[in-house]
C-alpha cells in the first residue's frame, strides 16, 4: 500500500465521517466546525490530485470566508441553544431511504464506468500560471460575466437585507 | 489497492448523497443551506479527479467558477435567511408552509 493510497483513504474516511456530522448533530455550530473539516480533508484531496491552486482557494473561499459567514449568522440569530424541533420521525426515515436509494441507483449505474488509475506522478496543471493561461484565453469572457454576476448579487444582497421603513400603525398588529 | 477514479467517482456520490439526506432531515434553513455547500463541494471533487485522469486544466477553471457561483450565493441566501428570522423571529422552514394556502 503505498503512501498516496493510505492518504486517500485518510481523507476519505475524516470527509464522509465529517459530512455525518454536520447532518447529525443537533447545535447549528458544531455543524459548521464539521463542515469545516469537510473542506479540509477535500481540500487535501485536491493536493494529493496536484490541484495545489484549487487547494488553497478551497481553504481560503469556503473554509475562511464562506463558513464564517455563516458562523457570524449563527451568532447573530443565537441559535447555539439545542432549541431546533426535530422532524416526525417518519419524515427523518423518508429522507435516509431516498437519499440512500438515489445512492444506490447510481452506484449500480456506475459500476461498469470507465476505470482508470490516478497517475500518482506530480503534474504542473494545477499550479497558478497554468491555470492563470487557460482562464485569461480560453475562459476570459466567462471570467468578466461572474464579475457582473458578483456585482449583482451584492447588489441583491443589500436591497434584501435592508431594514424596511414600516409605519408604527401597522408594526403593532406585525408583532 | 491503488486508487482509481472509480473510488472518486463513488466518495463523491458518498458525499453528494449524505448531502440530500441533510437536506431531506432538518428544518433548520441554516444547515439545509450548509448541505447545499456539501454537495457543490461532492461535485468539485469529481471534476478535479477526471482533470487529473484526462490531464487537462479545463476542469479545474470549471471549479473555480463553481466556487464563484456558490459565494454569490451565499451572499443572497444568507440575506433571505436572516430577512425571514426578522419577520417570524425563527428558521425553521415549517413555519413557510402556509404558503400553500
Amino acid at each position: 500500500m503505498d503512501i498516496y493510497s493510505i492518504l486517500f483513504w485518510f481523507l476519505s474516511a475524516m470527509a464522509v465521517g465529517s459530512a455525518l456530522g454536520v447532518i447529525l448533530s443537533r447545535n447549528p455550530v458544531n455543524s459548521v466546525m464539521f463542515l469545516i473539516l469537510t473542506f479540509f480533508a477535500i481540500s487535501g484531496h485536491y493536493i494529493i490530485m496536484n490541484a495545489q491552486f484549487l487547494a488553497v482557494v478551497n481553504i481560503i473561499v469556503y473554509a475562511g470566508a464562506i463558513m464564517v459567514l455563516f458562523l457570524f449568522v449563527i451568532m447573530l440569530m443565537n441559535l447555539n441553544a439545542d432549541v431546533e424541533p426535530q422532524k416526525g420521525m417518519m419524515i427523518q426515515l423518508a429522507g435516509v431511504i431516498s437519499g440512500g436509494t438515489l445512492f444506490l441507483v447510481i452506484l449500480m449505474g456506475l459500476t461498469t464506468a470507465k476505470s482508470e488509475l490516478i497517475d500518482t506522478k506530480s503534474s504542473d496543471i494545477g499550479l497558478i500560471s497554468n491555470l492563470g493561461k487557460v482562464l485569461f484565453t480560453k475562459f476570459a469572457l466567462p471570467f468578466e460575466i461572474s464579475s457582473v454576476l458578483f456585482l449583482s448579487a451584492m447588489i441583491g444582497a443589500v436591497v434584501i437585507g435592508k431594514k424596511e421603513h414600516i409605519p408604527a400603525s401597522e408594526k403593532a398588529e406585525i408583532v | 489497492m491503488p486508487v482509481s477514479s472509480t473510488h472518486y467517482l463513488f466518495l463523491s456520490l458518498l458525499l453528494f448523497s449524505i448531502g440530500i439526506m441533510g437536506t431531506l432531515m432538518r428544518r433548520n434553513a441554516i444547515i439545509i443551506f450548509m448541505c447545499i455547500e456539501l454537495m457543490l463541494n461532492a461535485v468539485n471533487l469529481l471534476l478535479v479527479a477526471f482533470s487529473k485522469m484526462y490531464a487537462d486544466a479545463d476542469a479545474q477553471i470549471f471549479v473555480f467558477f463553481i466556487m464563484v457561483v456558490a459565494a454569490a450565493e451565499v451572499a443572497v441566501g444568507l440575506a433571505v435567511i436572516v430577512m425571514m428570522y426578522r419577520k417570524v423571529h425563527s428558521v425553521d422552514i415549517n413555519i413557510l408552509n402556509r404558503l400553500k394556502h
